[in-house]
Parts: structure tokens; sequence; C-alpha cells
């Protein structure tokens, strides 16, 4: 029996510590970026409603906006047409219990800085298992890039012919919803897919895929550099937007501390 | 020939800025004849419809045959100058501040014989072209200019306090991504402003031009996001009390009417980007820019809003953009009342169809972005509040004049 006064505790005595992997809601923060032509994520704007002043004497308070998928942010198995029939498949009806998820953290932050373009395959993962252990059911598999790192221009990677940004191959998420039984897939990255996966077959395979099989996606996480390869537990509760396909949230991990 | 205007100098931080004043501004409701000419940089007078007699100043029955039909016509506007004299002593604020200040008596030869203000190369006895302008009250006034063009015409101060030349000026354009924003660039850093700071909102999204677009002399890339308060409040914050000019580019343009658009987020990003942006951007840059009219050589001057002439009669084909540019049009009029305290001119420039992507399928003729740039510079250094650029343009507000209804109709064929 696990008691969660005592889990509390072990918080608040910082033998768990809580790392934020969350990027803070601003302005300035890339968005995906479609086609023009196509409907857009709106990004985030804060519009003042009063500042102790005229508006509101005593009282500070915004109103903001942005897009479902602004920020650092959560995917729901509807956002994808793949997931558009499963059961459960929005935000508000997501079982809360799968919004706390112990994770994978597969790094591969020198592949991603020599090739912007860098492709998770099988075969890496698989290295990656050999080391740290086979990738138990009900994880999810968060990329290690240290794109959160990179300044907003390098951050989104734009160029002529599209984003340039590392992501899954289609056979690895195939693969890690099918042979491994993933929670979902984490990104540090604007999505949960490589910038040129438009290219590849299926398009934008980790959204095909996961949320095919209805599972999750979360995207512009950082700090994933604080969190050890195996042992991080995630809590990601997207707000409930009545059928949102996603939102934004924060996103914390608890991993052990070296308090007792 | 005029004295060539030197470069400011900087300005002494010790010296109060000058509170703007304005000229009595007062004119009848007949006399606002020449305000609309003036707006448009058109001289017209009172032609009367019976006798046909050329009428000034402006009355409410022909002189000659007592007939009420006394409407304004475009009038030529050549004369002499018969008669000049120097007022060097003023009780009224605002001439106190600008003497000395030449006025004269103009004989044109269409009949009449005017009262003018004077450009230096004005001269008695020599033949002048008269000009309505507005003053910084937003009056209409007549200035008398050299039949040709003289050296550093532009510069003579009396034709500079009546028009915003961006001579020497800063100027702010808001967005630097369009092609619209890159030829206002380029033809102000020709026209020899000061300093052109270009707005470039999420730069971390790359667009043509922009090497080009940095290159230009005296530009200034500066963070500025029309749609994010935050944004434009910094940059008001950081650099508005040096803006002289403001030249809202920041455009949405989307094909696509009322009923057939699926949902509202074009509708809303439309919104955002002109109407509540030009909203931000006045809020941000407006009070420094009322309270610097009278600072100098280098004096905020204008606002500048580029709208689509389908503000005044709606597009159906791009219909909800030209409901948006309808909103922009209604706050620049307003925002226009709230300038002119401070003698700034909000400055419509309206135009059809451009020579961009968003106008692609849309057949000629088109306004090339350049052309719209030099139009603007034209229509400050003329001191102009309403600019029509290009053939579109200029048909819209012809058809509007004669027969709204008609234009309403034809334009939804």
């Amino acid at each position: 029996m696990i008691d969660p006064l005592a889990f509390a505790r072990a918080i608040a005595a910082g033998a768990v510590r809580v790392i934020d992997l969350t990027q803070t809601l601003a302005p300035d923060f890339p968005t995906i970026a479609l086609p023009p032509e196509f409907g857009q994520c709106a990004p985030f704007r804060l519009e003042e409603v009063s500042r102790y002043d005229a508006r509101g004497p005593a009282w500070y308070w915004n109103n903001f906006s942005m897009g479902e998928h602004t920020g650092t942010h959560f995917d729901a198995p509807i956002h994808w047409v793949s997931g558009k029939d499963l059961p459960n498949n929005a935000v508000d009806t997501i079982d809360p219990a799968k919004f706390i998820a112990p994770a994978a953290v597969i790094d591969c932050s020198i592949e991603s800085a020599r090739d912007p373009d860098f492709v998770l395959t099988v075969a890496f993962v698989e290295a990656w298992e050999a080391r740290h252990g086979k990738i138990e059911p009900g994880n999810w598999v968060l990329l290690r890039t240290d794109w959160s790192k990179k300044p907003p221009r390098a951050y989104a990677g734009m160029r002529e012919d599209g984003a340039h940004t590392p992501g899954p191959s289609p056979e690895v998420v195939k693969w890690l919803v099918e042979e491994r039984d993933v929670h979902g897939f984490g990104t540090e990255t604007i999505g949960t897919d490589a910038g040129q996966a438009h290219h590849f077959n299926p398009p934008y395979p980790a959204h095909f895929y996961m949320h095919g099989k209805g599972r999750f996606g979360l995207q512009c996480l950082t700090n994933l550099d604080l969190l050890p390869p195996k042992g991080a537990v995630i809590v990601a509760a997207p707000l409930k937007i009545k059928q949102g396909s996603g939102s934004p949230l924060r996103v914390i991990a608890l991993v052990a501390g070296s308090a007792s | 020939m005029s004295k060539p205007l030197t470069p400011p100098n900087r300005k002494n931080p010790l010296r109060k800025t000058p509170a703007p004043l304005s000229p009595q501004g007062i004119r009848s409701r007949t006399a606002h004849g020449l305000t609309a000419a003036a707006a448009e940089g058109r001289f017209a007078l009172q032609v009367c419809a019976d006798c046909g007699a050329i009428v000034y100043p402006p009355r409410d029955a022909c002189p000659v045959c007592l007939s009420a039909r006394l409407p304004y016509r475009d009038t030529a506007d050549g004369g002499t100058l018969v008669a000049e004299t120097t007022v060097r002593v003023s009780t009224d604020s605002y001439f106190r501040e600008h003497l000395p200040w030449r006025v004269g008596t103009v004989k044109l030869d269409a009949g009449p014989v005017l009262v003018a203000h004077l450009h230096d190369d004005a001269r008695e006895g020599a033949r002048v072209r008269l000009a309505l302008k507005l003053d910084k009250s937003g009056a209409p006034v007549v200035l008398a200019l050299p039949a040709q063009e003289t050296e550093n015409m532009q510069d003579d101060p009396q034709l500079r306090e009546l028009t915003c030349d961006p001579k020497f000026r800063r100027v702010l354009i808001t967005d630097g991504r369009t092609a619209v924003g890159q030829s206002m660039a380029k033809a102000f850093s020709d026209a020899g402003a000061a300093i052109v700071f270009v707005g470039l909102a999420d730069q971390w999204k790359p667009f043509p031009g922009m090497d080009a677009l940095r290159a230009i002399e005296r530009v200034e890339i500066v963070p500025l996001d029309v749609t994010d308060t935050e944004s434009v409040t910094e940059q008001a914050q950081q650099n508005g009390g040096r803006i002289d000019i403001v030249v809202n580019t920041a455009e949405h343009i989307r094909p696509g009417g009322i009923v057939d658009r699926q949902g509202l987020t074009v509708a809303r990003t439309e919104i955002d980007v002109r109407y509540l942006g030009l909203l931000r951007l006045a809020q941000a840059f407006g009070p420094a820019m009322r309270a610097r009219g009278a600072d100098g050589v280098n004096s905020a001057t204008a606002f500048v809003n580029l709208l689509s002439v389908y503000a005044l009669m709606n597009w159906p084909s791009y219909g909800a953009y030209a409901a948006v540019e309808a909103a922009c049009l209604s706050a620049a009029q307003a925002m226009r009342a709230e300038l002119r305290p401070g003698g700034v001119k909000v400055v419509n420039v309206f135009f059809g169809p451009l020579e961009t992507e968003w106008f692609q399928a849309v057949p000629p003729p088109k306004v090339a972005p350049s052309r719209l740039a030099s139009a603007v510079i034209g229509a400050l250094r003329q001191g102009l509040e309403d600019a029509f650029v290009g053939e579109v343009a200029q048909d819209v507000r012809a058809r509007l004049a004669v027969n709204p209804k008609a234009l309403e109709r034809e334009l939804s064929g």
C-alpha cells in the first residue's frame, strides 16, 4: 500500500525532486508554421485587464489567448485523423490516471547537434535498451535533443524547404507502439515529428501511429537533460477543454532526490 | 532657390519641447469644399453653375448672378503674385512662433484674387501656382508656389510647415516582412529620412528580401509585432519619443467573402492584424507623437494608413478583408480628430489590388509595391490626408462620388 501523504512528505523533504519541463508561455515563442493559406495556430497573447489602475484599482490580471497547440502542449488522439474515432480521445474524456506515467528519456543530443535532420531509428532505441534496459509498457518516450536550449531561429529551423528539426522515423514510432506499448511520445521541438516529416511515409508518423493507437504527444518540452534515462515520472494533465485536441499545460517530472 | 535644410542638431535635453499650437482653424460648411480639395491635393474653387463665375472666398450665393448653385470644380491654379508683405508681429500664438511669415495677393488667371501664404521662391510680380494645403489645425489654406520647380523647393519652411516631408525625419515602418514594407523602407531611405525603423515580427521566420532590407541605408530592424500589445508597447517605450512618421504596413490579405468562409479563425486574424493592430499602434505611439508636433525640423508629423480602396465599398471577392479595411478607415477618422491638436496628420493612402502574392489571381491593373511607396512619399510631401493610388482606387473613388449604389452592384458582379 502506497501512502500519498508519504509521497507529499518526500517531495517536501527533497527526497523526490520536481523538475519543470515547461517552456514559459510568451508571445515570441515559435508556434508551428503551416503554409499561409491554411488555418494557423494562434500564438500566445496577453492583454492586460487592469494593473492597480483606473481599470481595476487594487488588482492586476490579464486575459490571454492562444491555440491548443501553443507552447509546451499535450496532443490528444483526436488531434490526428487516425485517432478521430477512438473512444475517450479528447482532452476532456481521457482517463485522468493517464496524466501520470513514467518516462524513458532517449538522449540524441549529440546526434541532433551534428544533424538537425537526425531521425530516431529502431536500431538507435535498441542500442539504448542494451544500455538501460527494455522500455516498459506504459512509458512516455521522451526524445532529448537539447533543442530547447537553442535561440528561436535555430529552434524553429525554418529554411526555404521547411523546418529542419530532429524526430522519429515511421518504423520506430510503429515499433514503439506495437512492440513496446508506450504511453506516448514527447519532444523538445515544436512538434513530435521531425521538421521534414511531411515527406515521410506516412507523413507525420508520430502523429499518425501514436494517435491512431490512442497514445499521446508532448512537445516543446525543456529540461529533459535533467532527467535520468529511466525512473522519472511525468505529470502532464491538459486543460479540460470540451472536445479539445490538445492543450498547453505545465509538465513536471518527479525524480529521486539526493535527500533521503 | 530655398535655403537647403540642414540636418537638425541633437536636441538640447535641458530645453522644454515646445507644445504644438494651431492656427485658427474654423471654416464654414461651404468653405469645407476647400478642405475636401486640399485633403486630396486638388485645387478647386466654387464655379457658378448658372453664370460660370469663379468665386473666392467661398460664398453661399454667386456675387455676379445671385445663384445658390456654387459647386466646387477643379480650377486652373496659375496666376501672378501682385503684391507681397512680410508679417513680423502677430498676436496669434501659432504665428508668433513662425515669424517672419510672408503673405501676398495672387491674381488667378481664372479670375479671383486670393490672399495666400508664400513659398520663399514666390516673388512679387512673378508667375505662381496656387495649392490648397491643410494647415496644422486641419483647415484649408492657400499657398503660392513658384510656377516652376526651384532648387531645394521642398525645404522651404512655410511649405514644410504645411506638409509632412520625410527628409531628416525618423520613420517607423511597422512590418518589413512584406513586399510593401520593403518598398516603403527603400522609398523613405531614398527620401532622406534620418532613420528608417523597420518592425519585424517572429524574427525566427526567414522571409524573401530579408538581406536586401537589412542592406538599405539607414534601416534599423526593430522587433515589432502589431498583434502583440506587449511588443508594440515595448517598441513605443524604446523609440516612440523619436518617431516622427509611422507607416503601418502590417497586412493580412485573404480572399473570401462572408457567407462562404468556414469559421472565424481567418477573420479574427484579419481583425487582429489590421484593426486591433492599428489600435495598438495608435495607443502606443499616438500620445508621444501628438506631444511632439512642434519639435523642430524633425517634429512628429504623420501617421500613414495603407487602406484598401474597398474600405469605401465592399468587394465581395475579398469581402471579409474589405470589411476590416472599412473598420480601419473608421478608426483612422477618429485618430485624425485625436491627433490634430498635435498637428499630426493621419494620411490614408488607398489602393486597389496589389502586385503581390495575395492578389495573384486578380487580373491587372494592379499596384506595384514600389508605386504604393512612392505615392506615400508624394502624399507626405504634398501634405495630403487622402491619396488614391492606381487606376482601380481612382476608379472606385470616382464611381463612389457619382452613384454609391451603382458601385455596390457593380462590385458584386
